[in-house]
């Protein structure tokens, strides 16, 4: 999977018109021109590049960003942490808030709070993340002064307590990309699990409503909701971009913002290839979940 | 059609004439500049108020209303051709050819859309058309997926294999026989695909990425006002709600389509 993202950037990159080769200014002669292509070794075939790029790649080398001649590496390490805080809070809050208001809904079908809820849902769907993240800060920032609109922490204070609140705001837009797809599917999953046989025994037998729901159907909706959730870690990251650029925070997202204006072919790159190694290690991370939630998963 | 749908289709009309017949009848050019009255409020001469740079805030939004949604259709257009030979063929032809592009369209899927536009948007460069083509190759994949599903589901049904005896060729069977019965679902992915076009245009509009100032866009137009959310708040709402009103009205548009087409989701 990484190796198809990889090979995939790499290629159109390279075999694009105005890729690397053009990159050189117009002020260059021919003969600079001809030095530089051979010092960065565009004249040979893109397959052997690509090769030896891999080659490098695996050992962690990702080849040297063109803007600031620093190792693609250590840039992308740099932001790593920051992204992975921001889309692991966002992640979080879609679960955390995003099964238990599916269950409601599905447990009082067709009442006033589903169809309010679904509404607010469809809205979200609807809401462009960035726009939301400018009404946040509208809202807390610039009206209510509660919390702060941009950047990781304050100049004047690095506590826990400073970072966790700059964490707010963009954490609660970035969640909104997959929040409302987490509600639809707890809320669909649910409402036929609620319509199987076992869970009508158990209701009949005379367990509390409440048991019923917690022991015998959630478990069992939670399965297609997993993997959902996995489906939805690559558009979670991809709202990276976006939600980095409107809260100013230092991530990988606005990196490869500034690569793409700044027309830095390697770290570009690298940083989709970091990003989609990061998708592949959050879809393994949900087939694990699977199997703790699917029993049934274990024994084959 | 259910009533949300209906309701879906009557706003998107709306914006439609809107969109057509607004920027004859509001006359002031979008492009037009008066620094001395900029970020003003709302007046007669500008019921919207002005930008940093004094332009109209109403005309703005009624031809960025065009760029948007020229942009959307354009490039949910692109994904549905895209969509449509990746699936046919992977569906008709099976065997490695099948293989190797649903492998393919998988791949895609799992690479976080984004950093991959800006990959393509660094060599590319920026521009109308590129921004169109960069939508339709990222959102293609789902189209795939539905002609993919409908083309296996229809290839060996009877009225296929009759056809076939009589000697109708691949291609033609294909195109008059199979991809019809994919109508339905098509029709709800391009409703559902044109609300993320317009999303995906927006967002790049917004970052620098998209359609080029002067020319308005709704994405756009949000550029500029996040640096005024303290002067000027109104500006970062308009362009903000009438983006959400639109991805609303084709979202709703598209589950009830869905639902009117498929008789089996009528509960």
């Amino acid at each position: 999977m990484v190796v198809f993202a990889s090979a995939l950037t790499f290629f159109f990159v390279n075999l694009a018109p105005g890729g690397p080769a053009s990159i050189m200014r117009f002020d260059v002669t021919a003969e600079q021109r001809d030095v530089l292509i051979r010092a960065m070794g565009l004249d040979r075939p893109v397959p052997q590049r690509y090769a030896e790029w891999l080659a490098a790649a695996v050992h962690g080398d990702l080849g040297t960003s063109l803007l600031t001649n620093e190792p693609v590496s250590a840039r992308i390490a740099d932001r790593l942490p920051n992204t992975l805080t921001l889309a692991g809070s966002a992640l979080l809050i879609s679960i955390l808030l995003g099964i238990p208001i599916g269950l409601v809904q599905a447990v009082r079908r067709g009442s006033p709070i589903d169809h309010v809820l679904s509404l607010a849902s469809a809205i979200g769907l609807a809401v462009p993340v960035f726009w939301l993240g400018i009404v946040l800060i509208l809202v807390f920032a610039v009206s209510l002064h509660v919390l702060p609109s941009a950047g990781v922490t304050s100049v004047s204070s690095d506590t826990l307590w400073d970072r966790v609140t700059h964490l707010v705001l963009p954490a609660v837009a970035l969640a909104t990309t997959i929040l409302p797809t987490v509600v639809r599917f707890t809320r669909s999953s649910t409402v036929e699990v609620l319509h199987e046989d076992y869970v009508r025994t158990a209701a009949s037998k005379g367990l509390a409503p409440g048991v019923v729901i917690r022991r015998h159907a959630l478990r069992n909706a939670l399965i297609p909701v997993t993997s959902a959730v996995g489906a939805l870690v690559p558009r979670l990251l991809g709202g990276t971009v976006v939600t980095e650029a409107v809260f100013g925070w230092p991530g990988m997202g606005r990196l490869a913002l500034e690569a793409a204006q700044g027309r830095d072919y390697p770290l570009v790159t690298g940083l989709t290839v970091v990003i989609a190694a990061i998708a592949v290690g959050a879809s393994i991370v949900v087939d694990l979940a699977y199997t703790w939630i699917d029993p049934r998963v274990r024994l084959q | 059609m259910s009533r949300p749908g209906l309701a879906a289709l009557a706003v998107l009309a709306l914006i439609a004439v809107l969109a057509m017949v607004g920027p004859a009848l509001w006359t002031i050019a979008p492009e037009a500049t008066d620094p001395v009255h900029g970020l003003a409020g709302a007046s007669a001469a500008h019921p919207l108020g002005t930008d940093e740079l004094g332009r109209d805030v109403l005309s703005r939004l009624l031809w960025g209303s065009r760029v948007t949604l020229l942009v959307g259709v354009a490039a949910m257009i692109a994904a549905l051709l895209i969509g449509l030979a990746v699936g046919a063929v992977a569906g008709f032809k099976g065997g490695w050819v099948d293989a190797v592009l649903m492998r393919f369209t998988d791949g895609m899927l799992a690479i976080p859309a984004f950093f991959f536009i800006l990959v393509v948007i660094t060599v590319l460069g920026t521009g109308v058309g590129t921004l169109v083509l960069v939508i339709g190759a990222l959102s293609w994949m789902p189209v795939a997926r539905v002609v993919y599903g409908e083309t296996l589901r229809w290839k060996e049904a009877e009225f296929v294999l009759a056809a076939r005896s009589l000697g109708v060729p691949g291609g033609r069977l294909l195109a008059r026989h199979i991809l019809p019965q994919a109508i339905p679902s098509l029709v709800v992915s391009a409703t559902l695909g044109v609300a993320f076009a317009i999303l995906t245009e927006s967002a790049l509009s917004y970052l620098g990425l998209g359609v080029q100032p002067p020319l308005p866009s709704w994405g756009n137009m949000l550029q500029r006002a996040q640096q005024y959310v303290f002067t000027a708040p109104v500006l970062a709402i308009y362009p903000g709600v009438a983006i959400t009103v639109v991805v609303l009205a084709f979202n709703f548009l598209g589950d009830g389509l869905r639902d009117a087409l498929d008789p089996r989701r009528r509960r």
